[in-house]
């Protein structure tokens, strides 16, 4: 009984699954217009950049409120060193690997402290990371920013095109899904967990709480960094703003607001986000009034987040009709008897 | 000589004004066990609603002081229906009231913005307070030196208010083991809505007497959080001698890096911050946080 549910649960998700596939993989071909196409692949690395955070904050149950801070890391070390002359491939693997080390930092510090402490101390990184930004004009720019002139041609596809950067982004994050989805049913996937329901008892039973901690940050880094790097070459421009605390909270928005701790809710959440952004900023300026809003009606309201919340919405919808249905079997034969 | 005197005594004036905003804060964070990221916002809010005052509602112009004192009640009232209607109903989940402060944040923020426009506002300095004293070859604005009174009186006064009264004593009951004060009878969750209007109230009155030195611009209140946070965090949540010596630290680090470090200054302020974290992450008299 139970297992034949199972299967249609899983029935229905691959069905799901691969109409999503199909329709991410043909979008430039109905989707009008290359504002879209461009829109589609500005979801498409946030998506990563989510999947990334949320690797913290759904299975690690640490909220990081410094992730941008990360994010800019990479991307200013891409602009910068493609500005004094490094090429692309290079350029790309230096920014890489200096992200990986300011993540380790970065882990080293926040672990210090978990829950409260933990969302305090990235914070304050954040905002460390934000202020060089800004104030250290030698380096960034200032307000100014960074510009990156060129976009590369890896393998021969010139990434100037809409279409071809769509593509890039979408191996990329496909290949950044199947990690976090191997990664989730991995021990390692199941250890965070555990330390994030259980760390004393993890502790007890020989887990090293911190360590675990401390690898799961470097991946989310690993993930931001990745995502940075495509903004980095989308945008072809970097400036303190990306690094905001603003910026933090938009993508711990698309991890919340689509479900922490799932593996499609950060790509939803990142959907809504992206979208409502890019629509309602085309009619007003008030942009951050409704992030604000948005948030505090989520975090209220559905704190759940919208894939489990419409899930159990849906479940309870179903349950209800075949309630109702059972119940009309159960009287019409009932019936007769009286 | 002289140079360094002048900026001994900005940095004193300037850690009394970060003594106001984070005292409220520490003792929120010490109660409530949240940062409270609106903290910055309040401040804020209560520099605009001050200049607003001063410059005059409906043809009423009012004196400083009156102005500081009517925005600070506003602003207390605020923060009360904030702990009231929104983080009252996420009882017990910490992560999500500090969410529910982050958006909070950007949409006072968006409000402002919307209200008072982009320019800075620049408030006056009250006129029993204008003019300078010289001391040597050095010259101080009195406005400066009337800021270090007002916060060593405002200080006391809530020394006194925390050490010597009653509600003081709850409170600290509430910040030391909030369960045994339940038992004891103390209505703990009233105490959170008192001590959340109290902070708000005290970031107020610091946005507003600060406006004469800082002036009231979009975006002050990003500059005024991350200051209540290494305030707190150097000095230990829940202590008010914490967040008197942590200011006084950041008023210093602050105005001695900008003079001699400007590009740096920001990470420098963060420097002493990492320090604690690194060997005493409980804050200098704080104790260990959960």
């Amino acid at each position: 009984m139970s297992g034949a549910r199972t299967q249609r649960i899983n029935t229905g998700r691959a069905i799901f699954l691969s109409v999503a596939f199909v329709a991410l993989v043909t979008l430039p071909y109905w989707m009008s217009g290359i504002y879209y196409v461009n829109v589609s692949s500005q979801i498409l690395f946030y998506a990563v950049f989510a999947l990334g955070l949320n690797i913290l904050v759904g299975y690690g149950g640490l909220v990081s409120l410094g992730h941008a801070g990360l994010f800019g890391i990479t991307a200013y070390a891409v602009a910068y060193l493609l500005s004094v002359g490094f090429g692309h491939t290079l350029a790309v693997l230096l920014a890489l690997i200096i992200g990986l080390i300011c993540t380790a930092v970065y882990a080293a510090l926040s672990l210090r402290a978990t829950g409260i402490g933990f969302i305090m101390i990235t914070l304050a990184l954040g905002e460390i990371l934000w202020g060089l930004a800004y104030r250290w004009i030698s380096l960034t720019g200032g307000d100014n920013g960074i510009n990156v002139r060129t976009r590369p041609s890896p393998f021969g596809f010139d990434l100037n095109s809409a279409t071809v950067f769509y593509y890039a982004t979408l191996i990329i994050f496909l290949l950044s899904v199947i990690a976090v989805a191997i990664f989730v049913r991995s021990p390692f996937g199941a250890a965070l967990m555990g330390t994030r329901d259980q760390p004393r008892r993890m502790n007890a039973l020989g887990y090293h709480v911190w360590a675990i901690r401390f690898w799961a940050c470097l991946l989310s880094g690993l993930l931001t960094s990745i995502a940075a790097v495509l903004f980095v070459y989308y945008t072809q421009f970097i400036s303190p703003q990306t690094t905001a605390l603003t910026a933090s909270a938009e993508v711990l928005l698309m991890v919340i607001a689509g479900g922490p701790a799932t593996l499609l809710g950060p790509v939803v959440g990142a959907a809504l986000v992206v979208v409502v952004k890019n629509v309602v900023s085309g009619y007003i300026e008030r942009w951050n009034f409704l992030l604000g809003a948005i948030f505090v009606a989520i975090v209220i309201l559905m704190p759940e987040g919208l894939v489990p919340g419409v899930a159990r919405l849906w479940r309870q919808g179903r349950r209800a009709l075949r309630r109702r249905r059972g119940a009309a079997a159960v009287a019409a034969p009932a019936e007769p008897d009286r | 000589m002289t140079f360094w005197l002048v900026l001994t005594v900005n940095s004193v004036t300037f850690g009394g004004l970060l003594f106001l905003l984070s005292a409220g804060f520490s003792l929120i964070f010490g109660l409530m066990r949240i940062p409270n990221l609106t903290h910055g916002s309040l401040f804020m809010l209560g520099a605009y609603f001050g200049a607003t005052f001063i410059i005059g509602v409906f043809g009423v112009k009012m004196n400083f002081w009156l102005a500081a004192l009517l925005a600070t009640l506003v602003v207390a009232a605020f923060g009360a229906v904030i702990e009231r209607f929104l983080l009252r109903r996420l009882p017990g989940d910490q992560s999500a009231q500090v969410l529910v402060t982050l958006g909070l944040s950007f949409i006072v923020a968006d409000f402002c913005l919307m209200v008072w426009g982009g320019d800075p506002l620049s408030v006056e300095t009250p006129a029993l307070l204008t003019g300078f004293t010289r001391f040597g070859a050095a010259v101080f604005p009195n406005y400066r030196l009337g800021i270090i009174g007002v916060a060593t009186v405002i200080a006391i006064a809530l020394w006194l208010l925390l050490d010597r009264t009653r509600l003081g004593a709850m409170i600290r009951a509430g910040v030391d083991d909030p369960d045994m004060a339940r038992v004891v009878g103390i209505r703990v969750s009233q105490l959170f809505t008192i001590v959340f209007a109290l902070g708000a109230g005290l970031a107020a009155f610091a946005g507003i007497i600060g406006g004469p030195i800082l002036s009231v611009y979009p975006g002050l209140d990003q500059d005024m959080l991350p200051l209540a946070l290494v305030v707190v965090i150097l000095g230990g949540s829940g202590s008010l001698l914490g967040s008197f010596v942590g200011s006084i630290v950041v008023g210093f680090i602050y105005n001695f890096g900008q003079a001699l470090l400007p590009e740096l200054a920001y990470f420098v302020l963060f420097l002493p911050m990492l320090l604690v974290l690194i060997f005493r992450p409980q804050g200098l008299f704080g104790r260990p946080m959960s």
